[in-house]
């Protein structure tokens, strides 16, 4: 019986940590390229909850098609936000792409709290309390859909890179800026590209989290500090480190908050974060500097 | 100090002299709101200071110094609730464990060499760490918070942090006052040029000789033991404390704020930015109010974008070009 229990509390942690695995993508990918580290994470996630929110809420349009536009409008957003801003920033002191950042998320997640004030909204999707049994499974229709719909944003994203003779370009400027700049890549419109991609992928995580969790400004930092745990457990700039770090991140707080307290679980994230820091600074799956 | 001050041009003294004449005099005049504004400044030009030792100095940034707010806090406020030991004394175990914290964080990280982002990342899961457990530590009150209640019949005991705003006022300016002078002094020390060494270049640095990991060790250490001083201040000023408020990451952010926008790195800059600050941010909540308009993260979002303006266009803050406007600078010795 217990072990059943178990069973479920470890498929609920890998379905959530697939959807956490994809917005933490979007940080690794902007990091590993840009090598500007987006403190504004976890603001940019909460702001597509918000919109995949307001979207089915007005026209019922189910998170997981809404968040094809929203990845779309992230993605002008994140290109835009490049061009405008943080490209006057790149190769400056990470201390001040830092702060840079910590300003926009300080805008952002206050400005959310007066446009929407403090309260959690929640989605009522039509399917968010059916679940499928497997066996002694259960499993939440959402979260599975939720997370099947991240595995497919990032194996496109994946493919993209691999494949794709733009996603090349943008694995050469992460590889060697200088050889990438000799060739005549035009550096800076790659990287708005990749902070576009990046933040289509948050986006789209966004709009899968409205099925996970209510819509709250409050939930920002939070994600943001997520994200960074979940990416520096993986390693940051790995695509597969990301996912990887997100289910192992999903499966510890579904089993803290199950064994212990829900209001304890990110404590064990942090606790996890504070030894692969120490231990495998490049993360599980990242190279050494 | 003496060399820092010797080194002020007449007009730079004068003015030191003149503003710390009316600083002192301001309880005089000054009613309890402007008194309680610029307590707060000299809060935030204190703590602001720890902060900067440790990133504009020796440039170890720390997202975490919240933490050393509330435990200095918490140690203090405990001992006063459950033993009667007042906050003069409570404050030496406060500051050791504070600096306890300083000292686990300061060791992992550069025994470890994490180094930029990845220690910041350290500091702020410590801070992060801590709020969670003290929100489940039943003693100290957990979520519900731990209060210090006013007793009117203490309230001559300003030692105890117990009088009134008055008694605040002074003890904050004068915490203020000191962290300058202890910042000028250490710049001119031999840890000082060590700091700066390290900072710039700490294989160079390592090079000629310093013992890098003992100068990191040591800014760690003074900015600690000096924000969990702060700590201990902010707890009986403000007789209450929630994990969620004293541990969050918006605390730590409003600390470092003030250098930022000062200058980092700057004796003085801390204390400009504090003084900017802190009055905008109250200004802007009077002016909300009397437009009538309820919106509670209107400060927030004019910090935000104060910080992003001045680390887009004058990202070594205000302090270096006020100097050079009003040839405040010291004259080169």
């Amino acid at each position: 019986m217990m072990s059943s229990i178990v069973a479920n509390v470890v498929v609920q942690g890998v379905l959530t940590g697939l959807v956490y695995g994809l917005m933490a993508l979007g940080l690794s990918v902007i990091f590993g390229v840009v090598r500007v580290v987006n403190f504004a994470h976890g603001e940019f996630a909460v702001i597509g909850m918000y919109a995949a929110f307001l979207l089915f809420a007005h026209y019922q349009l189910d998170p997981l098609i809404a968040l094809v536009p929203i990845a779309i409008a992230f993605f002008a957003l994140g290109y835009g936000l490049q061009v405008t801003l943080v490209q006057r920033f790149v190769g400056r002191a990470e201390h001040e792409q830092f702060i840079l950042l910590v300003g926009l998320a300080i805008i952002i997640v206050n400005g959310l709290l007066m446009i929407f004030g403090p309260d959690a909204r929640p989605a009522n999707l039509p399917y968010s309390f059916d679940s499928f049994m497997v066996g002694s499974l259960i499993i939440d229709k959402a979260r599975l859909y939720a997370a099947i719909a991240a595995v497919v944003v990032a194996v496109l994203l994946f493919l993209f890179f691999a494949y794709s003779r733009t996603g090349t370009a943008i694995r050469a400027c992460a590889d060697n800026l200088t050889g990438a700049a000799v060739v005549g890549l035009n550096i800076k419109r790659l990287y708005a590209l990749t902070f576009g991609l990046g933040l289509a992928c948050v986006g789209a995580a966004g709009s899968l989290l409205v099925t996970i969790a209510d819509a709250s400004p409050s939930l920002a930092p939070a994600y943001t500090l997520l994200a960074f745990t979940i990416v520096i457990i993986g390693g940051l700039g790995s695509m597969a480190g990301a996912l990887i770090g997100g289910v192992l991140i999903g499966i510890s707080e579904a089993l803290a908050g199950f064994f212990i307290s829900p209001s304890m679980k990110s404590m064990f994230s942090f606790a996890l974060l504070i030894i692969v820091l120490v231990l495998r600074p490049q993360g599980i799956m990242g190279r050494r500097a | 100090m003496s060399g820092l001050w010797n080194a002020m041009p007449r007009h730079g003294q004068a003015l030191v002299v003149v503003l710390l004449a009316v600083l002192l005099f301001a309880p005089a005049v000054a009613d309890r709101y402007v008194l309680s504004v610029l307590t707060l400044v000299f809060y935030f030009a204190y703590v602001g200071q720890a902060w900067n030792l440790m990133m504009g100095f020796a440039g170890q940034l720390s997202l975490g110094h919240a933490l050393y707010v509330g435990l200095g806090g918490y140690v203090a406020a405990l001992l006063w609730l459950f033993f009667g030991i007042g906050p003069w004394l409570g404050v030496v175990p406060a500051v050791l464990v504070a600096t306890a914290f300083g000292v686990a964080i300061g060791w992992l990280g550069f025994r470890f060499s994490i180094e930029g982002v990845y220690f910041a990342l350290l500091t702020i899961a410590f801070a992060e760490f801590t709020r969670i457990a003290f929100d489940h530590i039943g003693i100290s009150g957990g979520a519900g918070g731990l209060f210090i209640p006013f007793q009117a019949d203490r309230s001559s005991e300003w030692w105890n942090l117990r009088g009134g705003q008055v008694s605040f006022y002074y003890i904050a300016l004068g915490l203020a006052v000191g962290a300058v002078v202890l910042a000028a002094a250490l710049l001119r020390s031999r840890l000082g040029y060590q700091w700066l060494a390290v900072r710039e270049d700490p294989v160079a640095a390592q090079a000629l000789g310093i013992n890098v990991f003992r100068a990191k060790m040591k800014a760690v250490v003074i900015s600690a033991a000096m924000t969990g001083v702060g700590g201990v201040f902010h707890a009986f000023y403000y007789g209450n404390l929630f994990p969620a408020q004293v541990f969050d990451i918006a605390r730590s952010i409003e600390i470092i704020l003030g250098p930022i926008v000062g200058g980092l790195g700057t004796v003085f800059g801390p204390v400009v930015g504090a003084f900017l600050l802190t009055p905008m941010g109250e200004g802007l909540i009077m002016l909300t109010h009397a437009l009538g308009i309820s919106a509670p993260g209107a400060k927030a979002v004019f910090y935000g974008l104060i910080l992003m303006v001045i680390i887009s266009l004058k990202p070594t803050g205000l302090w270096p070009w006020l100097s050079r406007m009003f040839r405040l600078e010291a004259r080169k010795s």
